[in-house]
C-alpha cells in the first residue's frame, strides 16, 4: 500500500504540484482588479439565472408545464455553461501559455486541466445556487441524487476529452477557434436544454424519433441524467428511460470513451511539438 | 536513519574535491546527450490557417522547408562540472539547450538527465505580470516541480540574492525589465535543483548584480554537487568558471574538452568568419566598377593612408607615412590628415583642412611624418580626407572622400620608459607645476 502511494506520488506528484500552482493563479487572476472580486462567481450564476427564469419561463413561457421546469432549466443552463468554458478556456490554454511552455519543461496538459478545473469550481458554485432554488421551490429529492457524482464525472470527462482535441488543434489552425464558437451554438440547439423534449415530441409527433436522437448527444444524455437524478425524476427524459434496447442506450457513453481517447491520443501525440510550433 | 548519515558523510568527503578537468570522469554522468539530431520545418507560407493547409494540401505544396539545426551531437556531462558551450549565432547551442531542457524533442537521438534541471532560457522564465514577485516566485517554482513547502525554504535566499526584498508584493508589471531579469534568475540559481542550465546570463542586471553573480559561479565551480551548464559568448567567463567547454559549429561539435583550446577556437573562428566577410565585401568591389569603398566615390576613387616605416613604434621614432590619391578634377585641393586614439577615444590630432595643398591632379603619393615624443603607449589611427574649397568661404572646405577602414592606418606606440599608459601624453614631456600651497 505505502508502495503504491509512493510510486503514485513517484509518477504524479510533479504533475499535482504544477496543477496547484497553476490553478491558484488561474483562481487569483478570474477576478484580478474587480471590486467584488471573489463574490462575482456566486453574484454572477444568480444574475444570470434571474434573467434566465424572466425571459424563458415567464415571457416566453417555454415550460412543460410542470412547477420544476425553471428550476430544471437552470440546471441544464448551468451545466452547459460548464462544457463551454472549459472547453472555450481549454482550447486557448496552450497557445495563451505559449511563453510558459518554450521555458520550462513540465507536463503540459496539466495546463488544460487546470482551466478545466477552474469551471469546475464555478459548477460546484452554480449547482449550489440551483440546490437553493429547487429548495426554495420545494423540490422533492430522491436516491437518485446519488447517482449525481457519476454524471458529472462523465460531463467533466466530454468537456475535458473536447477541450485537450481542441487546444491541440488551435496551435497549428486558429480557424479552430471560430469553427468551434459555430459548432457550440449548433450542439445548444440540438439539445433539449432552453426547450424541453416533450416540446417537440407533442406538438409535432411525426418529428419525435428524431427529436429523440438528441439524447444520443453524449453532453444532452449527461445532462438530462443530471436533472432526472438532481430534481425532476418524473418529467425528465433520459437515454435510459427512452429507448428499449442496452445497445442504443449504451451509445452516447461510448461517444464519451471514443472521445477520451481520441482527445488523449491526440494531445499526446502532438505535444512534445507545441514549444516549438508556437 | 544511519544510513542517510554515512551517505551525509560520504557527500562531504566528495565535497573536499572540486571537480577539475583533471577529476572529471571519477564522477556519475548526469547528463547523457546521445547522437543527437534536430531539424525544423519552417513554414515557406506565413499564414496558419486551414485554408493554407487546404490549398498546399491540394497543390501537393509541402509548406515547409526543412532546416537541419542539429546533427549527431554527442557528449556527456558529468556530476560538479561546470561545462561551457560556445559557438556562433545560429549554430545550434540555444536548441541544444531546449533540447537538454526536454522543451524541444529530439528528431532521432535521445537525452538523458539524472537529477532535477532547472533551465534559465530566453531571459525569464516565463512570469505572469499580473501576479506579485512572491506569487510569481512561487508559481514559477512549482513549474519547476517545487512543492509550496520547499519554496517557502528557499524564498528567502531569491529575495536577498535579487535584491529586491521591497517590491515582492508588488505586482511583476511594476517591475522594470532590470528587476524581472534579476528575479528570474534569482529563481533559477536558488532553486534547489541538481543542473543549473543558463543561457546568456552574463548580461543580466548591473555592475553590482553581475559581481554578485560572479561570486555565485566562483563558488558552485568549488561545488561537487550542483552540475552548471552555461552557453554564453563571453570567452572570458567560459575561462574563468567553466571546468570543460564544448565549441558548437553549424550544429555539430567542433571541439570538446580543455576550455582554453575552445576558446582559442571560438576566437579563431570569428576572426575567420570576419575576414571572410572582409574578402567577400572586397571581392564585390573589384567585380563592380561602380562600387565603391565606405567614404570613396566616383569622383575620388582611390585615397587611402599607409605605413612606410614600422607601424610598431617607441616614443623617439618619427612615424612616417604615405597618402594615396587618385583625383583628376581641376581646380585647388587639399589634404587633411587627423590622429585618432583608438584606446583613449577622442581625437588626438589634426592637420586642420588647409594645412597640405596638393600640386599634381591623378594618381599620386604625398609622404607625411609626425613625431612621436609627446606619447604613452597607446594605438592610433591616421584618417586622411581629400578636400576641395567650400564655394564662398575662403576659410573653409568639403570633404570629397575619406580613408576608412581599410584605407586608414594603423600605428602602435610601445616605449618601455612608458611606464603608466593611463593619460595620453607621456610624463616626459608634460608636468604639472607646482606653483604653492596654502
Amino acid at each position: 500500500m505505502n508502495t503504491l502511494k509512493q510510486r503514485l506520488k513517484d509518477r504524479y506528484g510533479y504533475a499535482m504540484t504544477v496543477l496547484r500552482g497553476l490553478v491558484k493563479t488561474d483562481f487569483k487572476m478570474r477576478y484580478q482588479g474587480s471590486f467584488l472580486g471573489v463574490a462575482w462567481s456566486v453574484l454572477k450564476p444568480l444574475m444570470l439565472f434571474a434573467v434566465m427564469y424572466v425571459v424563458f419561463a415567464k415571457f416566453m413561457r417555454m415550460t412543460d408545464g410542470t412547477p420544476t421546469f425553471p428550476v430544471v432549466l437552470l440546471l441544464g443552463i448551468s451545466s452547459w455553461q460548464f462544457v463551454t468554458e472549459t472547453v472555450g478556456i481549454g482550447l486557448r490554454s496552450i497557445v495563451d501559455r505559449g511563453d510558459l511552455l518554450r521555458k520550462v519543461h513540465f507536463p503540459n496538459y496539466i495546463v488544460v486541466v487546470s482551466a478545466s478545473i477552474g469551471s469546475l469550481i464555478s459548477l460546484a458554485i452554480n449547482y449550489v445556487v440551483v440546490l437553493i432554488f429547487a429548495i426554495f421551490m420545494r423540490v422533492e429529492f430522491t436516491w437518485r441524487v446519488l447517482w449525481l457524482p457519476l454524471n458529472v464525472l462523465e460531463l467533466y470527462i466530454i468537456a475535458l476529452a473536447l477541450a485537450l482535441m481542441l487546444s491541440t488543434f488551435y496551435v497549428f489552425y486558429r480557424d479552430v477557434l471560430h469553427i468551434w464558437e459555430v459548432l457550440q451554438q449548433i450542439i445548444f440547439y440540438a439539445m433539449p436544454i432552453i426547450y424541453p423534449l416533450s416540446f417537440i415530441t407533442e406538438k409535432h409527433p411525426e418529428y419525435s424519433t428524431i427529436a429523440n436522437l438528441e439524447l444520443m448527444n453524449p453532453i444532452a444524455q449527461t445532462i438530462q441524467d443530471i436533472r432526472h437524478n438532481f430534481i425532476a425524476p418524473a418529467t425528465q427524459p433520459t437515454v435510459w428511460n427512452t429507448f428499449g434496447s442496452w445497445w442504443v442506450k449504451l451509445i452516447p457513453v461510448a461517444i464519451t470513451v471514443l472521445l477520451l481517447w481520441f482527445g488523449v491520443y491526440v494531445f499526446r501525440r502532438n505535444s512534445r511539438r507545441f514549444a516549438e510550433v508556437m | 536513519m544511519t544510513q542517510a548519515i554515512e551517505q551525509h558523510d560520504a557527500a562531504a568527503d566528495e565535497a573536499a574535491q572540486v571537480v577539475t578537468i583533471d577529476n572529471y570522469m571519477e564522477q556519475p554522468v548526469v547528463l547523457d546527450v546521445n547522437h543527437v539530431e534536430k531539424w525544423f520545418k519552417l513554414p515557406t507560407e506565413q499564414a496558419t490557417g486551414l485554408k493554407q493547409a487546404f490549398i498546399n494540401w491540394t497543390k501537393g505544396i509541402k509548406g515547409y522547408k526543412k532546416q537541419q539545426v542539429l546533427k549527431d551531437v554527442t557528449f556527456q556531462v558529468h556530476r560538479g562540472e561546470f561545462f561551457g558551450i560556445v559557438g556562433r549565432n545560429g549554430g545550434g547551442k540555444s536548441t541544444l539547450l531546449k533540447i537538454i531542457s526536454q522543451i524541444y524533442y529530439p528528431n532521432s537521438g535521445s537525452v538523458h538527465v539524472e537529477g532535477k534541471l532547472v533551465p534559465f532560457i530566453e531571459l525569464g522564465v516565463g512570469f505572469n505580470p499580473e501576479l506579485t514577485g512572491r506569487e510569481n516566485v512561487y508559481l514559477n517554482g512549482a513549474l519547476l516541480g517545487f512543492t509550496p513547502e520547499e519554496v517557502d525554504a528557499m524564498y528567502d535566499d531569491i529575495v536577498e540574492f535579487a535584491e529586491l526584498e521591497d517590491f515582492m508584493d508588488q505586482k511583476l508589471k511594476n517591475y522594470s525589465s532590470g528587476m524581472q531579469v534579476r528575479l528570474a534568475f534569482s529563481v533559477a540559481i536558488k532553486a534547489q535543483g541538481d543542473i543549473l542550465v543558463l543561457d546568456e546570463v552574463l548580461a543580466v542586471g548591473d555592475e553590482a548584480f553581475q559581481r554578485k553573480c560572479d561570486d555565485y559561479f566562483t563558488k558552485v565551480r568549488q561545488d561537487p554537487t550542483k552540475t552548471v551548464i552555461l552557453v554564453t559568448h563571453d570567452m572570458s567567463a567560459v575561462k574563468r568558471y567553466c571546468t570543460r567547454a564544448m565549441f558548437i559549429q553549424d550544429g555539430e561539435v567542433a571541439v570538446i574538452g580543455d576550455k582554453e583550446s575552445v576558446a582559442e577556437r571560438y576566437t579563431l573562428d570569428n576572426l575567420e568568419a570576419e575576414k571572410r566577410k572582409k574578402e567577400q565585401e572586397r571581392a564585390r568591389i573589384a567585380n563592380d566598377p561602380n562600387a565603391y569603398p565606405n567614404g570613396l566615390n566616383a569622383r575620388c576613387p582611390l585615397l587611402r593612408t599607409y605605413a612606410i616605416s614600422s607601424p610598431m613604434c617607441t616614443t623617439s621614432d618619427r612615424f612616417r607615412f604615405a597618402v594615396e590619391y587618385q583625383y583628376d578634377e581641376p581646380g585647388d585641393f587639399y589634404i587633411a590628415i587627423a590622429m585618432n586614439d583608438i584606446r583613449r577615444g577622442g581625437i588626438t590630432f589634426d592637420s586642420g583642412p588647409k594645412r597640405f595643398k596638393m600640386k599634381h591632379h591623378g594618381h599620386h603619393v604625398a609622404i607625411f611624418e609626425i613625431p612621436l615624443a609627446l606619447f604613452n603607449d597607446g594605438e592610433f589611427r591616421l584618417i586622411a580626407s581629400l578636400r576641395t574649397p567650400t564655394p564662398g568661404d575662403g576659410t573653409m572646405t568639403d570633404a570629397v572622400a575619406v580613408a576608412l577602414d581599410d584605407n586608414s592606418c594603423t600605428f602602435v606606440i610601445r616605449d618601455k620608459d612608458n611606464k603608466d599608459s593611463y593619460a595620453l601624453i607621456n610624463d616626459r614631456s608634460l608636468e604639472f607645476v607646482e606653483i604653492e600651497q596654502r
